[in-house]
């Protein structure tokens, strides 16, 4: 054992420094070279993006920071997959802290030793940072061999990917520069402590660990292999650096970004855009091309993607990583061969598909779920509207749009005919149009036309009618509210809808809107400008949930039973309206029994973004609905499903038909419920 | 006397067509009533033969030239209004298909005579005629009046029952010499539907499948049902349209003329160009979401249901009553 | 090619069509129009035969209400030129209609040169097709109707007509003829409302004073709904009950 100093301190190029001098400049050079290219590299990224539109940020920054801390760096949005969520932390932190390290170790050397001549990486505190790396070096190496393990062995279905933007074995590549960093650091540390074997060895306890191995070694061979594998360490620690922005490894930086530059908006008020739509990259925004860039390929929307889990052609993931593919690799060349013209093909040649675009039905659970927040439904929408531009839909969903623009709805029903449901009932309902009334009962076209629902309409307005509710209907003055249009992208048509509901609904008094329908929810309250002339926009479980609580409504008798309840995807997951159809579950005295894709992660029905108005896809394995409903079959003694949307009552209804459970499950809406309560 | 009427006789590749028939009927009765002669116009090349089908009416003038094989309306209406004059004929009587497309209003242009299209009935009254005709999708009639019982008459097919049309009797017949219209529209030829492995005109049970049906996907709903009474398939236009049925399936003004002795309409709304294909069959069940279909009024038996509901019970209660009886 | 689409609205039948108090009418209260589904065709028919081979299109339309949205529409669509031709036009039956645009037709020059006039083949008003017909006469151009498909080629046209029993048959005529179009070889295509909005924009429509001759040649002497006789015997009940008594019906028949 060699005497050393008597404190425990930084050993500055130990073995390099005195041997092997052109190690040491090299590995400054080398350095300063691979941090150039990957600022290059960054650069490159960065000006991509902003190839893109102009799009405002809204600053907000403590919400901002808050949120970068929660999510980027405590990875929040992975904790519902725990495996995947303590894999990516061990990598990251471990990653961060080697990072940190190395920079402390930089400062000591190269600031504080060479201009001010003293070391703080000293004494005990050298120590606690030996203990700490070698932890983080272990955990480093734990977190890879857990993802090496989930990625080739359990092979979970959304880490296949079909697209890479980069290069096909990026994700090994990652994997394993990263292995390869790790052990060589390691062993080049156990080679050093077993050559040079300082009493404190025990503080870095994985490298001493390995070192017992070396031990036996003379030290000539120690120290050979010691600059061999520093070198090798060195090499691949700067190559991984200079190419981080050319591979997946980017994400660190494009992740953090969108992350941190997310869209604060409220998620129901789709960004305005032009209504020609997206044809080639440039059409997008920035914010929107930075976080194609900012996919991690990790597949959690896909597998959300009620779409993709009926066999349609979407997978939002694949469709985010051929955006990026595109971003990265510029256009190609306009398909017919010479290209000469300058044309480059747009996005719609090629690249996406019309049945790809036309298969979502807008349900966020892609959105809602994506650890980097990036927005696919948006992206999807804006593709759309250039289809609409061309023409490119099918021929139902055309009729529904010309029955739109004709009658206001899609039915292609006279517009004189919306409120021909009211006329059975014995009181009529104020005409809001005339008089003043408190709430504004903006009923939408699935609940005034859809035979199959106008009862439960008549339900909803008798109750209101028992608890003394102020409120009347635009009655033939009501238009479709325009929700689906915006996502189908006819943006001109929606203008043209909310501007005549506007007409109407500006001449009218009335301090709140309640309606049954979701989508009309949604886009009353987040896309026409009321102008915080205090306007509340409710739905009606939120209402019945007022009135039972505010005892105007008393149920006649308490209704037993099982059921479960659907939460709507414009209701729960766009507008986190999840309590109040519980709470009146509740008080009516009925067990609920939760399907296991509940809240948030509820399971689109399949209407939505217009894809009620579409033709069914030929050759689909399950329809959303039909999965939905066997659901509902698998929880076992559970025969009645609650739901609240007019369109829901429609689409599952048809499924308990066509998945055989005629007469085992029964679909109702809330205010059926309600109403039976009241009947003494 | 009052001028005489004057049908001109469909018939499509040696076959007189139902419509012929029917004109026959009408015509007799109204030629009666007036006291006015009934002659048949039989245009076309080497079409003699057909004549002795035509015995209900007074005389059958034969037109007869290759280059009338397939005619243009133009021609047509011209031989016409030569044919008036010649023979005294004041009232044309003509099918209301798409292969006489044009020549009512041709010759009612050239002959200023007034053109009542998709006449449902005729009768006399004193010395006019009446004509009752249909529009708007049948949501709509009117009744015209023919001053002297002159004018042009187009007949919409199923308004009149053909078999009171048809004779044993072999009518007097006469070539006659007409100098004919030329015409740049040349006839090439003919295109026939793909041939189907079902010649639906000859099941005796038919489900009928029309735009309620939604999606092509549920076609074999339709199937499955039509095996199990053991017949086959068939729709109204949107259905073909969409491609979801071979043309040869098709019932309608331009499709096909059915006469089964079942014919369930599933989501058929009934316009009049399909009801013109199936009204006489002797059995008609009609199911339609909307109480105000107009298939309800062609339809023996209605149901106002969603077909969905309906078709997984009827074909429970089918092979029961199959495995019962 | 130079090709003419004439349009002419018709009521929509998704109100409830009533008799007017003459008892000779429509009643005029809750009457909407729109094109008719052949005048559709005849204006997509238009698009692809400009698309296919060049040329222009001049679409014509006689005064109505929503006439106007429909000639922005087919302006938004690719239209090149969009006349409305206004007037004393109420009542304006087939001929005169006719007699209308075969007017217009001559002084744009659109008579004994190449030009290709396209039209529906027929309407709910007018299941005749007597527009086209009379037209033709008038201009002394060829007609053919119910029309499928339209393929010029050989300095002529090739046009497939349809006929019963899904047969179809094949002509020739010269180009400067008039065409009713059944359906289109394409469904009617879909214009944005952005697009039609811009088209409102941008561009005007001509608009043509005319003088129709005198009214109907022959009035409508009665008009009237039709009773509902020989309704079916509607059966009700559950889809079980129902689906029983159609079994008994059909076994009564010896159908099953």
């Amino acid at each position: 054992m060699t005497g050393g100093p008597a404190e425990p301190i930084r050993p500055i190029f130990w073995n390099i420094h005195e041997n092997y001098p052109w190690a040491e400049v090299s590995q400054y050079v080398l350095g300063s070279l691979a941090a150039l290219l990957f600022l290059w590299g960054v650069y490159r990224h960065f000006a991509r993006w902003r190839t893109g539109k102009p799009e405002a940020i809204l600053p907000a920054w403590p919400v901002r920071i808050r949120a970068f801390i929660q999510f980027a760096l405590l990875q929040g949005r992975l904790a519902s997959d725990r495996y995947a969520l303590t894999m990516h932390l061990a990598i990251f932190l471990g990653m961060c802290a080697l990072f940190i390290g190395t920079a402390l170790a930089t400062v000591d050397l190269d600031v504080t030793h060479l201009f001010f001549g003293f070391q703080f990486l000293r004494g005990d505190f050298y120590l606690g940072f030996k203990l700490v790396l070698d932890l983080f070096a272990a955990v480093l190496l734990v977190g890879l061999g857990l993802a090496f393990w989930r990625r080739y062995a359990l092979k979970p279905e959304r880490l296949k990917t079909l697209t890479h933007p980069t290069f096909p074995l990026d994700s090994f590549y990652l994997l394993a520069i990263l292995f390869l960093i790790g052990t060589t650091g390691l062993i080049t540390e156990a080679l050093r402590l077993a050559a040079s074997q300082p009493p404190w060895a025990g503080w870095s306890p994985v490298g001493n660990l390995l070192a017992a191995a070396f031990r036996p070694l003379p030290e000539p061979a120690l120290r050979a292999a010691h600059i061999g594998v520093w070198s090798v360490h060195g090499l691949l620690a700067f190559g991984f650096i200079a190419l981080v922005p050319q591979s997946k490894a980017f994400h660190m930086v494009s992740s953090s970004v969108s992350i941190f530059l997310r869209n604060l908006g409220a998620v129901g008020a789709l960004p305005a855009g032009d209504p020609a739509g997206v044809a080639t990259m440039r059409d997008f925004t920035w914010r929107q091309l930075l976080q194609f860039d900012a996919c991690t390929w990790c597949g959690r929307c896909q597998e959300q993607c009620p779409a993709y889990a009926s066999g349609m052609p979407l997978s939002p993931k694949d469709l985010v990583l051929k955006l990026d593919q595109r971003l990265i690799r510029g256009a190609k060349p306009a398909s017919g061969g010479n290209g000469a013209a300058g044309a480059a093909a747009t996005l719609h040649d090629g690249t996406v598909g019309t049945a790809e675009l036309w298969a979502c039905t807008t349900c966020r659970a892609c959105e809602e779920v994506c650890p980097v927040f990036i927005e696919q439904p948006r992206a999807i929408v804006d593709l759309r509207r250039y289809l609409v531009s061309q023409g490119t839909m099918d021929k139902t969903a055309q009729d529904a749009l010309n029955h739109l623009n004709r009658y206001g709805n899609s039915f292609g029903k006279s517009d004189r005919m919306r409120a021909k449901w009211t006329q059975p009932l014995v009181t009529k309902i104020k005409d809001a149009r005339m008089e003043p009334v408190e709430y504004l009962w903006f009923t939408g076209d699935y609940a005034s036309y859809d035979p199959r629902v106008e009862d439960i309409t008549r339900k909803t307005a008798e109750l209101f009618q028992l608890a003394g509710l102020d409120f009347g209907l635009l009655y033939e003055g009501e238009r479709n509210a325009g929700n689906d249009l915006r996502r189908v992208g006819e943006e001109g048509l929606f203008e043209v809808l909310r501007d005549k509901n506007l007409q109407v609904l500006e001449k009218a008094q009335f301090k709140h809107i309640v309606t049954t329908d979701p989508h009309t929810y949604n886009t009353l309250k987040h896309e026409y400008p009321w102008n915080g002339n205090g306007v509340t926009v409710l739905h009606h479980t939120e209402v019945l949930d007022r009135l039972l609580e505010e005892r105007r409504l008393t149920p006649k008798k308490r209704l037993t039973g099982r059921v479960t309840y659907h939460d709507p995807c414009y209701l729960g997951r766009y507008n986190g309206v999840y309590d109040p159809p519980r709470r009146v579950l509740a008080r009516l005295g009925l067990e609920l029994v939760e399907m296991p894709r509940n809240r948030d992660r509820s399971y689109c029905c399949g209407a939505g973004g217009g894809r009620i108005w579409m033709e069914d896809v030929p050759g689909i394995k399950e329809r959303p609905a039909e999965s939905r409903i066997r659901e509902v079959a698998g929880l076992g003694g559970v025969s009645t499903l609650v739901v609240s949307c007019p369109k829901d009552i429609a689409m599952f209804r048809d499924a308990v038909k066509t998945t055989d459970n005629e007469g085992k499950i029964v679909v109702k809406d809330l205010a059926e419920f309600v109403w039976e309560a009241m009947q003494g | 006397m009052a001028d005489g009427i004057l049908i001109l006789a469909e018939h499509l590749k040696g076959e007189v067509a139902d419509i012929t028939f029917e004109m026959l009927c009408a015509g007799r009765r109204l030629a009666d009533a007036r006291g006015v002669s009934l002659r048949m116009a039989l245009v076309g090349n080497e079409v003699a033969a057909l004549a002795q089908q035509l015995g209900l009416a007074d005389e059958v003038l034969v037109v007869s030239a290759p280059s009338l094989e397939v005619p243009a309306a133009s021609t047509v209406a011209a031989l016409l209004k030569s044919l008036m004059e010649k023979e005294s004929a004041g009232l044309v009587l003509l099918g209301g298909t798409n292969a006489t497309m044009g020549v009512g209003s041709i010759l009612s242009a050239r002959t200023d005579l007034p053109f009542v299209s998709y006449c449902k009935d005729m009768k006399a009254d004193g010395a006019d005629v009446l004509v009752t005709s249909q529009l708007f999708g049948g949501k709509i009639l009117t009744n015209v009046r023919l001053p002297g019982g002159r004018g042009v008459v187009s007949v919409s097919t199923g308004s009149f029952p053909a078999d009171a049309g048809r004779s044993e009797k072999a009518p007097p017949v006469r070539n006659v010499e007409v100098p004919l219209e030329a015409s740049p529209v040349t006839f090439r030829s003919f295109i026939a539907p793909p041939a189907g492995d079902v010649d639906i005109t000859k099941q005796d049970i038919l489900v009928a499948l029309g735009r309620g049906i939604q999606t092509q996907d549920n076609i074999a709903l339709g199937e499955e049902l039509a095996a199990l009474l053991g017949g086959a398939v068939c729709g109204s236009r949107p259905v073909i349209d969409q491609g979801w049925l071979p043309l040869t399936r098709q019932v309608g003004k331009s499709g096909m003329t059915v006469k089964p002795r079942l014919y369930l309409a599933l989501g058929i709304s009934g316009a009049p160009e399909h009801q013109e294909g199936m009204k006489d069959s002797p059995m008609i069940i009609a199911v339609n979401t909307d109480p105000g279909a107009p298939i309800f009024d062609v339809a023996k038996y209605g149901v106002v249901m969603d077909l969905f509901e309906l078709v997984e019970p009827l074909k429970a209660a089918i092979e029961a009553k199959k495995a019962g009886a | 090619m130079n090709l003419f689409v004439l349009l002419k609205t018709v009521p929509d039948t998704v109100e409830e069509l009533t008799v007017a108090a003459d008892g000779k009418s429509l009643d005029p209260e809750w009457l909407r129009f729109k094109l008719s589904d052949s005048d559709e065709h005849a204006l997509e028919q238009a698009f692809l035969l400009k698309e296919k081979h060049g040329g222009t299109v001049t679409v014509v339309a006689l005064d109505a209400p929503e006439v106007e949205e429909a000639l922005f529409q087919a302006l938004a669509k690719g239209a090149d030129r969009a006349v409305k031709l206004t007037g004393e036009l109420g009542g304006v039956q087939s001929l005169a209609a006719a007699r209308l645009f075969a007017g217009f037709l001559k002084s744009a020059g659109a008579v004994g040169g190449d030009a290709l006039v396209l039209l529906r083949s027929q309407a709910i008003d007018d299941l005749e097709g007597e527009i086209g017909p009379f037209l033709a006469d008038l201009l002394g151009m060829p007609y053919l109707g119910v029309v499928v498909a339209v393929a010029p080629g050989d300095g002529g046209l090739t046009v497939t007509k349809e006929f019963a029993g899904g047969m179809r048959g094949e002509f020739t005529l010269p180009v400067a003829a008039v065409l009713g179009i059944q359906a289109a070889e394409k469904p009617p295509r879909y214009v944005p409302i952005a697009k039609v909005r811009a088209a409102m924009k941008s561009s005007t429509l001509e608009t043509v004073e005319v003088t129709p001759d005198s009214p109907a040649r022959f009035p409508i002497e009665k008009m009237y709904k039709p009773e509902a006789a020989g309704r079916a015997e509607m059966l009700e009940g559950s889809p079980e009950e129902v689906a029983n008594r159609l079994v008994d019906l059909l076994a009564n028949q010896s159908l099953i």
